[in-house]
C-alpha cells in the first residue's frame, strides 16, 4: 500500500507544553468505539477543548485563532500510557503532521512513524526556547526536513538536528509502507519457522 | 561467549532477520487480541486482499468495552456491540481461535491468557494493548503494540522492532505485613517517574521478587509501562513452574518435562550486562496511593502531597493541574481524605489472589455507607473460582456490587464510568485526568488499601484494620 511520503514540512506551531501528556487526553477511551481509521480528529483532546456541558473551552490551544498549523509543539514523555494508535489518528486526522518534543514514549513514536506523523525529538533546552517563540509569536514559522533531518527557524537563527532511524527514515522519504516491506520477506519468514522451536 | 541477559537470549533467539541500520524483523510466539484495537487491522488485510498467516498462533477477546451485567443479553450500546460483533466475524473468517462474551475461557485478555496456559516461559508476545507487558512474569518478551503492528503480525507473524536497552530491578529483602506487590511497584514508579524507564525492557530480579506469587509477580510486570519502560520480565524459576503444572492443557501435553528442563536455562547468565541497574529495599516499601493524574504521582499512605519539585522534564505545569483536577493541595495529607467509589478489578488486580487478599479484610464486616464497592474479576475462570471459595457470599454480606468480568472500571468505555468529581479508590493501573470517566478522581492503590476503603469510606491505611491473628 501507498503511504504519503514525508519529506519537507514549513508551518506554524500549535504549543502544548504540558508533560506525559497520555493517550487518553489525546483521545477518551469512550471515543475508541469505531471500526475505521477515520474521524478521530474531531475529539482530538476532548476534554480539554470542550467544557463538561460539551461548550468549547476558549482557553484551550485548539481554540484560539492565533495557533494554527501543522506541528505541535508539546511536553516530556508524550503520548505515555494506553498503546491506542486512535491517539495517532486523532492527531493526524485534526491536520497535524509532526510533534515536537524532547521525549516520546515508545509505542506511541512507533505508531506515530507508522502512520506517517514524525516525532521529533530535540533537547530540552532548545525544546524550551522553541516553545516560548511561538507563544509569543504565533506566526512563526518553523521548517522540518526529514532528509537532512534538521528543525530549523530561519529568521531565528535556530537550526537543531535530530534522530531518526536511517530505515525508518527512508519508509517516510518515500512512502513505503512496512508491511509491505515484511510480505516481501516471506520467504525467510517461513524458513525461519522451520528452524525455530516454539 | 559473552554473558548475556534472558532478555537478550529470548530477543535473539526471535530475529529472523537484523534490518541494517535499521529494527530487527521479531518473530512473534503468542499474539492476543481484542475489540478494540483490531478491527482496523483485519480491515487492513481485507484492503491488501491477504489472509492471516498464522491464525493458530493468535488468541482473541472481548473484553474492553463490554458490559459487566446481564451480560446473557445483547450489548445495548451499539457501536461497542458493532466492535464485539466485528471481532467474532473476523476471527470467524481466520479461523482464529475466540472467546467471545460470556464463553467459560472470556475474561481480560491479560488474565485469561495465562490461565489457559497460552503465555509460556521463553516467548515473545505481543498485543494491541500496553499492558501486555504483563505476561513477562513467566519470563517472556511480552510487549504492547498499535493497531498497524497488529495488522503486521496477522500478516506476516512478524515485527518491526527496535532492540530496546536493559535495566535491571533488584528488590532485596521482604515485603511487610500487608503490603502487596501493587504497593511494591507504585513505589518503584514514584522513585524514577512515569517516563523513568522509556526505551528500556526491564528484567526484575532479587530476593523479594522470587519470593512472589505468580499473581502478585504479573501486578509488577502489568505495571511496566506505567513507568515507560516497553515491558518488564523475571526470570522463570519454581514458583512458575508450579503455576504451569496446575493448567489442564499444560499438564496432559506429554512434552511438557522437556519444556521444563529447557526453561530452566531462561535466566541471565552471571555477570550480563545492564545499560542502567536499579536496586530496591523491599522491607522500606510502605502500602502506596498516588496523588496526581500519573501513575508515578504516588506516595506512603500517610505521606503529605509534595511541594513542587523541581522538574526536569518539559512542561512543569503538569503539577499544577493535576492536583486542581484531583481538587488536592500541595502539602496535603491522604489519610482520612474521603471516597465515594472503590473499584477492585482489572489486568493489575483482578486475579483471584487479588480477590482473596481483599475478601480476608472485609470477611464479616460491613462497607461503609455512602460508599460504592464494584468488584470486578478478571476472567470468567477468577469469578468461578470466587463463587467457589466464598468469596463473593463475603461481598455481597459486605454490601458490594458483584459483576461480570471485563476490564469495566478501568478504562470506563462501558457504563461503568465514576462520575464527575468523586474520588475512586482503584485497584487499577492508571490515575489519568478522566481514565475512570470524565472528571473522575482516581486514586491507585493495591487490593489490601482498597479493602480498608470499602470498609472506612476514607483513605485508610490497612495496617489499621488488619486483625491481630493475621
Ligand atoms: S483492565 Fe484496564 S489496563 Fe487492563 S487491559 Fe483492560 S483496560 Fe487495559
Amino acid at each position: 500500500m501507498k503511504r504519503t511520503k514525508f519529506t519537507l514540512l514549513k508551518s506554524t506551531c500549535v504549543p502544548l507544553p504540558l508533560a506525559n501528556i497520555d493517550t487518553d487526553q489525546i483521545i477518551p477511551a469512550r471515543f475508541l468505539s469505531s471500526t475505521s481509521r477515520e474521524g478521530f480528529g474531531k475529539n482530538l483532546f476532548r476534554d480539554w477543548r470542550y467544557d463538561k456541558k460539551g461548550n468549547i473551552n476558549e482557553e484551550f490551544v485548539l481554540n484560539r485563532s492565533e495557533y494554527t498549523g501543522s506541528i505541535l509543539v508539546t511536553g516530556s514523555n508524550f503520548g505515555c500510557g494506553s498503546s491506542r494508535e486512535h491517539a495517532v489518528w486523532a492527531i493526524t486526522g485534526h491536520g497535524f503532521r509532526a510533534v515536537v518534543s524532547d521525549s516520546f514514549a515508545d509505542i506511541f513514536a512507533g505508531n506515530a512513524l507508522n502512520n506517517g506523523l514524525l516525532p521529533v525529538v530535540i533537547p530540552l533546552e532548545i525544546l524550551g526556547e522553541l516553545t516560548t517563540l511561538i507563544i509569543l509569536k504565533p506566526e512563526t514559522i518553523v521548517t522540518i526536513d526529514l532528509g537532512r533531518q534538521l528543525i530549523t527557524v530561519e529568521e531565528e537563527g535556530i537550526s537543531v538536528p535530530f534522530p531518526v532511524n536511517p530505515f525508518r527514515k527512508e519508509c517516510l522519504l518515500r512512502g513505503y509502507d512496512n508491511i509491505d516491506y515484511l510480505l516481501g520477506m516471506k520467504d525467510e519468514i517461513l524458513a525461519f519457522e522451520k528452524r525455530h522451536s516454539p | 561467549m559473552e554473558p548475556r541477559t534472558l532478555f537478550d537470549k529470548i530477543w535473539d533467539a526471535h530475529v529472523v532477520k537484523s534490518v541494517e541500520g535499521g529494527p530487527d524483523v521479531l518473530y512473534i510466539d503468542r499474539h492476543y487480541i481484542h475489540e478494540v484495537t483490531s478491527p482496523q487491522a483485519f480491515n487492513g488485510l481485507r484492503q491488501r486482499g491477504i489472509e492471516v498467516l498464522r491464525p493458530e498462533r493468535t488468541v482473541a477477546m472481548a473484553d474492553h468495552n463490554i458490559p459487566t451485567a446481564d451480560q446473557h443479553l445483547p450489548i445495548r450500546d451499539a457501536v461497542s456491540r458493532a466492535q464485539v460483533e466485528a471481532l467474532a466475524a473476523n476471527c470467524m473468517a481466520a479461523g482464529i481461535e475466540h472467546f467471545g462474551i460470556g464463553h467459560p475461557n472470556n475474561g481480560i485478555v491479560h488474565v485469561t491468557g495465562p490461565e489457559l496456559g497460552k503465555t509460556l516461559p521463553g516467548m515473545t508476545i505481543v498485543c494491541g494493548d500496553s499492558h501486555t507487558s504483563t505476561h513477562g512474569a513467566f519470563g517472556t518478551i511480552a510487549f504492547g503494540i498499535g493497531t498497524s503492528e497488529v495488522e503486521m503480525v496477522l500478516a506476516t507473524q512478524c515485527l518491526l522492532q527496535t532492540k530496546p536497552a536493559r535495566m535491571r530491578i533488584t528488590v532485596n529483602g521482604s515485603l511487610g505485613r500487608g503490603v502487596t506487590s501493587k504497593d511494591l511497584i507504585l513505589y518503584i514508579i514514584s522513585s524514577i517517574s512515569t517516563g523513568g524507564a522509556t526505551g528500556y525492557f526491564v528484567e526484575y530480579a532479587g530476593e523479594a521478587i522470587a519470593q512472589l506469587s505468580m499473581e502478585s509477580r504479573m501486578t509488577v510486570c502489568n505495571m511496566s509501562i506505567e513507568m515507560g519502560a516497553r515491558g518488564g520480565l523475571i526470570a522463570p524459576d519454581e514458583v512458575t513452574f508450579d503455576y504451569l503444572s496446575g493448567i489442564p492443557s499444560f499438564n496432559s501435553d506429554p512434552g511438557a518435562v522437556r519444556l521444563l528442563e529447557k526453561w530452566f536455562s531462561l535466566r541471565s547468565d552471571p555477570g550480563a550486562v545492564f545499560d542502567r541497574d536499579l536496586v530496591f529495599d523491599a522491607s522500606s516499601v510502605p502500602p502506596m496511593i498516588t496523588w496526581g493524574t500519573n501513575p508515578g504521582m504516588g506516595m506512603a499512605i500517610d505521606g503529605t502531597i509534595p511541594e513542587e519539585e523541581e522538574s526536569v522534564t518539559a512542561g512543569s505545569d503538569s503539577y499544577r493541574k493535576s492536583l486542581d483536577y484531583m481538587g488536592l493541595k500541595p502539602g496535603m495529607k491522604l489519610l482520612g481524605h474521603p471516597v465515594d467509589y472503590v473499584f477492585l478489578g482489572s489486568c493489575t488486580n483482578g486475579r483471584i489472589e487479588d480477590l482473596r487478599a481483599f475478601a480476608h479484610m472485609v470477611e464479616g464486616r460491613k462497607k461503609a455507607p455512602g460508599v460504592t464497592v464494584l468488584i470486578v474479576p478478571g476472567s470468567q475462570q477468577v469469578a468461578r473460582q470466587a463463587e467457589k471459595e466464598g468469596l463473593t457470599e463475603i461481598f455481597r454480606r459486605a454490601g458490594f456490587e458483584m459483576r461480570q468480568p471485563g476490564c469495566s472500571s478501568c478504562l470506563a468505555m462501558n457504563d461503568d464510568k465514576i462520575p464527575p468529581g468523586k474520588y475512586a479508590v482503584s485497584t487499577s493501573n492508571r490515575n489519568f485526568e478522566g481514565r475512570q470517566g470524565p472528571g473522575a478522581r482516581t486514586i491507585l492503590a493495591g487490593p489490601m488499601t482498597a479493602a480498608a476503603a470499602a470498609l472506612t469510606g476514607t483513605i485508610t491505611n490497612p495496617m489499621d484494620l488488619m486483625r491481630s491473628s493475621d
